[in-house]
């Protein structure tokens, strides 16, 4: 038995502990904002945040999560998320959109760490996360954005 | 499929004859109507306009990141003069007769760069139908001269004062008809086009809600995985389904012609049990080549003159002649196009004995025509849905239907009467085939005394991937894949002795 928090929901879960939370969240939480891309941690579409930092939701196993705090991009919030979301907006960041909820959160991540990161701070942080279409240049952009936002 | 397209590939050749205007917009009055709830006006296949003053914009090209959505709208919104927040976009049905491709012929599809420009006109003259219907109607409610009449943001205006939104003219607009095609605005007059709009899907990209297939969500939906052979071609010899059908979660393991399909609760339960499955497979006639084996022979083959797809003045006596002579070859290797949303596909039958396919279906007409083969079917009793898709970069565009048949096979072969959900793996992607060909090019360039180019001979060498397609008849004349030539064969430089030749290999990896 796992108990976790979900979005702010108190989650039991007994299923098969081995499921990655990638799979717990899309088919039986429905929550499928969260993607699949790669379920071997090399693309960054599933990331979420637990315990309010980026992890790759395709290879973390819901039996390791008892009493973890999970966050997906249905539940994210907050002023840093309202910042990125409003970013990614103003600058149309996503084409086919696919990875966008895991650059998202992993651009949250970053700047609750890391409130006015420079070029290379984006690029380290955000080198794990595949976008197939290129969109990287307005990720980055949006990122500044993001912060500049959070100063104002 | 053959009798489908027998007809239509004749026309297909005349693609940029048929883009010079067959359009579907107006429809005879009846079809509108049924297509129209209570007081929504819906003009013609390409809008809607409902009460509530939103818009809905119907796209027959997919939306895979590249913004046709946003394009497609906007062309219309400007026509309109409506306001950019009316706007929304749907997905257009299957149905070529309305929505194909005019730069494609008689097959829907979206492809090549082409979307916008074969959608230019035919948007510009739907979209001026539908603002000239909305001005009648409003010309009919308030008794006045339809000159005088103007649109601003969404806003039907006359000089008086009087002033009423689309959504209130809606109900009114369907009935009024007017006389002839109204002409489009000139470009002096365009707001939006040529201007930034939001585009219509970002907001939905950044909060999690975007629809793609994978995130189907029907009840009674089962997800399928198939284990597909390490060798192109390879067929199921002996299978032993019992230790998945043990996983808890997995209903059920049969064969399809691409593999073994385990069809369970959830994408976890058909993982663990197609890795628990138990194949030997027959291997025999596969391709057992190596990637370095290909190019080797390819390099040898471009070294020889292959068939002509365009021969100007004399290329032999001109580089024999040429003052000096520069030679190369170009290798170019097998690559995964890999989609960040690998290939899926949900498939369900319908209460009318039909099918429904939703996915990111690139060719419409031809997934629509091959899934029907596969069931039983006429083409049009197969229903599809297209989603947006996580990128194509070519894969998701397969002449020969890949995806709707695979997920036909599934779906004939199934016990469950549910929707089913066929997802592959990103292994499935990379090792799956429909990779951009190996292609070697050997050119030889001549120059003159002043270094000009005085001779180009070009030989390319790869696998056709029109070949035994719907498309064959079109593409594939004397020898020559015109997509493999394209480019080549239509150089645009004035090269006075010039040839280009192509050489069609066959190797039994699927290329795309």
């Amino acid at each position: 038995m796992v108990t976790l928090t979900l979005n702010g929901n108190a989650i039991r879960y007994d299923g098969d502990p081995s499921m990655p939370l990638l799979w717990f969240l899309r088919d039986a939480q429905g929550l499928t904002g969260t993607k699949f891309g790669c379920g071997v941690a090399q693309c960054g579409a599933c990331t979420v945040h637990v315990n309010s930092e980026p992890r790759r939701s395709c290879v973390t196993p819901v039996g390791t999560l008892d009493g973890a705090d999970v966050t997906t991009i249905e539940g994210a919030s907050g002023k840093v998320t309202e910042a990125v979301k409003a970013a990614w907006v103003a600058l149309d960041v996503p084409q086919c959109g696919y990875c966008q909820s895991g650059q998202i959160m992993s651009a949250v991540g970053l700047l609750s760490q890391m409130p006015k990161p420079t070029d290379r701070d984006i690029d380290l942080a955000m080198n794990g996360n595949i976008c197939r279409c290129c969109t990287y240049h307005r990720i980055r952009a949006a990122v500044h954005d993001a912060a500049r936002r959070l100063e104002g | 499929m053959e009798q489908t397209f027998a007809a239509n590939r004749r026309q297909f050749l005349k693609g940029s004859v048929a883009a010079s205007l067959v359009i579907s917009f107006n429809l005879p009055m009846p079809k509108c109507v049924a297509a129209a709830s209570a007081s929504e006006f819906a003009p013609n296949a390409f809008l809607r306009i409902a009460p509530d003053n939103t818009i809905t914009v119907i796209s027959k090209h997919i939306e895979f990141g590249q913004g046709p959505y946003t394009g497609i709208a906007t062309i219309l919104a400007d026509e309109l003069d409506a306001d950019w927040s009316q706007i929304r976009v749907e997905s257009a049905p299957a149905d070529h007769e309305k929505y194909a491709n005019l730069s494609f012929g008689p097959v829907q599809g979206t492809g090549g760069s082409s979307a916008m420009a074969n959608s230019w006109e035919q948007l510009r003259n739907a979209g001026a139908e539908a603002r000239a219907r909305l001005v009648a109607a409003a010309a009919k409610e308030w008794n006045v001269d339809a000159e005088r009449i103007t649109i601003e943001k969404g806003v039907v205006k006359h000089p008086s004062g009087k002033a009423a939104t689309f959504g209130e003219l809606a109900g009114l607009a369907q009935t009024v008809m007017i006389k002839g095609q109204p002409n489009p605005k000139d470009p002096g007059d365009w707001r939006l086009i040529g201007k930034h709009v939001p585009k219509v899907d970002t907001v939905s990209k950044t909060n999690g809600s975007a629809m793609f297939t994978i995130d189907v969500k029907l009840p009674d939906l089962a997800t399928c995985l198939i284990a597909r052979p390490s060798r192109f071609g390879a067929k199921p010899k002996d299978v032993d389904p019992a230790p998945a059908l043990a996983v808890p979660g997995v209903k059920e393991v049969f064969v399809v012609p691409e593999g073994v399909a385990v069809v369970a609760d959830g994408f976890w339960a058909a993982k663990k049990g197609r890795d628990a499955l138990k194949i030997s497979w027959d291997e025999t006639g596969t391709e057992l080549r190596s990637s370095r084996d290909l190019v080797k022979s390819y390099v040898d083959l471009a070294k020889t003159k292959g068939a002509i797809a365009r021969n100007d003045g004399d290329a032999d006596a001109a580089l024999a002649g040429a003052a000096k002579v520069i030679e190369a070859t170009y290798t170019f290797p097998y690559l995964a196009h890999a989609p960040l949303e690998p290939n899926d596909c949900v498939i369900r039958r319908t209460e009318d004995g039909g099918a429904e396919l939703m996915f990111g279906s690139q060719l419409q007409t031809v997934d629509q025509a091959v899934a029907a083969k596969v069931l039983g079917l006429k083409p049009a009793q197969v229903k599809i849905k297209t989603l947006l898709a996580g990128g194509s970069f070519g894969r998701r565009a397969t002449p020969a239907g890949d995806m709707a048949a695979e997920a036909a096979h599934v779906l004939f072969a199934a016990k469950h009467k549910g929707p089913i959900k066929i997802i592959w793996t990103r292994e499935d992607d990379i090792k799956g085939g429909r990779y951009r060909p190996i292609f070697v090019h050997h050119l030889k360039g001549g120059l003159d005394t002043n270094g000009n180019i005085i001779a180009w001979d070009q030989v390319i060498v790869g696998q056709s991937f029109i070949s035994g397609t719907p498309f064959e008849s079109a593409m594939l004349k004397d020898g020559v894949d015109q997509t493999m030539v394209e480019g080549a064969s239509t150089l645009p430089y004035l090269v006075p002795n010039l040839r280009v030749s192509a050489h069609i290999t066959e190797v039994g990896v699927p290329t795309l």
